[in-house]
């Protein structure tokens, strides 16, 4: 019983880190069709300002919260302004200068600081589940994810500029004829994912610990479950992170992590054989 | 003979030309090379042609086929692992290499299946060859332990698998080959790859290979399967990056999980991007500039590799997406008609491309 306890709460956990993991990636793509291969690395450089700012004495709910989607969505946003911008429409142009961005960033902490991983004091107590012991930061995460879901469909389905965006992304042109500028929208909304992916890499650094080349671990789970997910942005998130994070989670418990991931991205390549357009591509296609 | 098929045959001599050239160019630095340079220098120059026939499979794949295969690394380390644990459990290398190339290309297959049968987009396609070779990259830094073991050998984890006897001559064990022999095993596998994409491009295959990279929709309604074409074309690249794999380890004498690191596939990329994307040429001389480049960084160790590769790779995406050799021969091509506007008749220079258009 006290098992199954702690596996259905690390099943949650699992399922809300993929959220988190994916979200920012999942702004991006379902917004402005670019698949950014950068993601990972984007997380990389929100657990690294998360690290550095908690070592300069400031409190790390206010790094996780705060200093790290700032620091990394303004990163976003000179990216967007100096590369992304000339490739929008060219999909796989964008891949390969988003995968260039990647390499570089690396690059550039691993000569910055050096190739070693750096742990971040894990700030939530421990409980216990009968004779089992595990961390509350596990719920942190889980409010954290549904926060951010949350947040983010009120966003695109109840405000002014949420309204602004799906437009934009629909129908570029008409929206420019309406008088607004379809370049400020794309600045703002890769700003937007780079922020999120900034927040997922602070929220998770205490768990995973910070290398320059953390980011390769996140971008492959990240991309399964974009594509799992399909064009909606929450609702795909949402269900994919569930399947995926629930097969993920079991497997892992009774092989390991990596046969847990082996078995997540079967499960995407035979879902993706039959639903070539992710879940919400064939269901609940008017969804956010 | 009209002047107009003048003009093709000379374009199918100048082709067969290049051809040669480019042949006799790479038997030339073959066998010319191990006569100026030390077995050291040897040693390092070995790995520029490794890694050559590493970029002409992503090349062939990318540049021709249109399949944006950012795993290509996958391929390359199972051919690698496949040749370590055969030859170490044979004995003798002249099964291993052959074992080398099929197991990447059995895996190309099934991966290929799903993905061209699955008809997912090039994007996705991108995205599915990427998370592969992550994965397989995991999986096997995951091994550590004797109880992951094939035949004698232990797969060893991130350490690898160390001591990997190099070729033999085909069916004695007791002869090995030494330094100067790989250089020559590489320089033949570079010779051969390239002439077999060349006659693949030559054949009917390849022109529907081509085909269906300009217009799938249209190469459909003639007749062709773009499934299958491309299937094909994805498992050939696979099996010549599992060859590249075999001689990467006969280079290195050791294997580990680095060769299916993310890193690997980017370096397929950028050759092909650098060097030009489809061309044959272009992926050889990316290949050998960036590699060179690498080992430069490497040396002076101040700076990480992957920045420079990073700004490289973004700087040609921005700046020049059709890479160098289509650039130098676009460059050559406006010198050639500026000379022959000079020389010539303005009129009949003007004129040319009229007249083989109403044809």
């Amino acid at each position: 019983m006290d098992l199954a306890g702690l596996i259905a709460f690390n099943v949650v956990t699992g399922i809300a880190m993929l959220c988190l993991i994916t979200i920012g990636l999942g702004v991006i793509y379902g917004m402005m069709r670019i698949i950014n291969l950068a993601h990972g690395e984007l997380m990389m450089l929100g657990a690294f300002t998360c690290v550095i700012a908690t070592e300069a004495g400031i409190n790390i709910w206010i790094s996780i919260f705060v200093l790290s989607p700032l620091v990394v969505g303004i990163i976003g946003l000179v990216l967007e302004r100096t590369i992304i911008r000339f490739l929008y429409g060219r999909i796989l142009d964008t891949m390969l200068a988003t995968w260039g961005i990647s390499i570089g960033l690396t690059g550039l902490i691993v000569t910055i600081f050096g190739n070693n991983v750096r742990t971040l004091a894990n700030p939530a107590p421990s409980f216990g589940i009968g004779e089992y012991s595990t961390s509350l930061y596990g719920l942190v995460v889980v409010a954290v994810a549904v926060g951010a879901l949350g947040s983010l469909f009120a966003l695109l389905r109840f405000t002014k500029f949420g309204l602004i965006l799906r437009a934009t992304m629909e129908r570029p042109g008409m929206a420019a004829a309406l008088g607004i500028k379809p370049d400020t929208v794309y600045m703002a909304t890769f700003a937007l994912g780079s922020a999120l992916a900034g927040m997922a890499g602070a929220v998770l650094a205490p768990i995973s610990g910070v290398s320059p080349v953390m980011g390769v671990a996140y971008i492959t789970r990240a991309f399964i479950t974009v594509l799992g997910g399909g064009a909606a942005i929450v609702t795909g998130t949402g269900l994919a992170s569930m399947l995926f994070g629930t097969i993920d989670e079991l497997v892992s418990f009774k092989a390991s992590p990596v046969i847990g991931s082996v078995a997540m991205l079967m499960t995407a390549v035979v879902l993706i054989r039959i639903l070539p357009t992710g879940i919400t591509g064939r269901f609940l296609r008017r969804s956010l | 003979m009209t002047s107009h098929s003048l003009g093709r045959f000379l374009d199918q001599y100048r082709g067969a030309g290049s051809f040669l050239s480019v042949c006799l160019l790479l038997i030339l630095v073959m066998f010319g090379l191990p006569l100026f340079v030390s077995t050291f220098g040897l040693l390092q120059v070995t790995i520029l042609a490794v890694m050559s026939i590493f970029a002409l499979s992503q090349g062939f794949v990318w540049g021709f086929a249109g399949i944006m295969s950012f795993g290509q690394a996958g391929f390359l380390g199972l051919g690698a692992y496949a040749y370590a644990v055969a030859v170490i459990n044979y004995g003798d290398s002249t099964l291993a290499v052959p074992i080398s190339i099929i197991l990447s290309m059995l895996f190309a297959a099934v991966m290929g299946y799903f993905m061209f049968y699955g008809r997912i987009s090039d994007a996705y396609v991108g995205v599915i060859t990427l998370t592969v070779s992550v994965i397989l990259f995991q999986l096997i830094n995951s091994t550590s332990g004797s109880q992951y073991r094939i035949g004698v050998v232990e797969l060893g984890g991130f350490n690898g698998i160390p001591a990997i006897p190099p070729l033999n001559l085909i069916g004695d064990p007791s002869r090995p080959l030494d330094q100067t022999g790989i250089w020559y095993a590489t320089m033949g596998g570079l010779l051969l790859v390239y002439g077999l994409l060349r006659f693949i491009l030559m054949s009917r295959f390849g022109r529907v290979v081509v085909a269906i990279r300009e217009n799938e929709t249209r190469a459909q309604l003639i007749g062709y399967d773009p499934r299958l074409f491309k299937l094909l074309a994805f498992v050939t690249g696979a099996g010549i990056a599992g060859l590249a794999g075999c001689l990467y380890v006969n280079w290195a004498g050791y294997i580990s999980p680095g060769v299916f690191a993310l890193t690997m596939s980017a370096q397929a990329i950028i050759f092909v991007l650098v060097g030009g994307l489809g061309t044959l040429l272009g992926p050889i001389l990316g290949a050998v500039l960036i590699q060179w480049l690498i080992n430069t960084i490497g040396d002076q160790g101040a700076v990480d590799p992957g920045l420079g590769l990073g700004i490289i790779l973004v700087a040609f995406v921005l700046l020049f997406p059709k890479g160098i050799v289509p650039l130098v021969r676009a460059a050559i091509q406006q010198v050639l008609t500026w000379r022959k506007r000079n020389v010539g008749s303005p009129l009949l220079a003007d004129a040319d491309p009229l007249q083989s258009g109403a044809e």
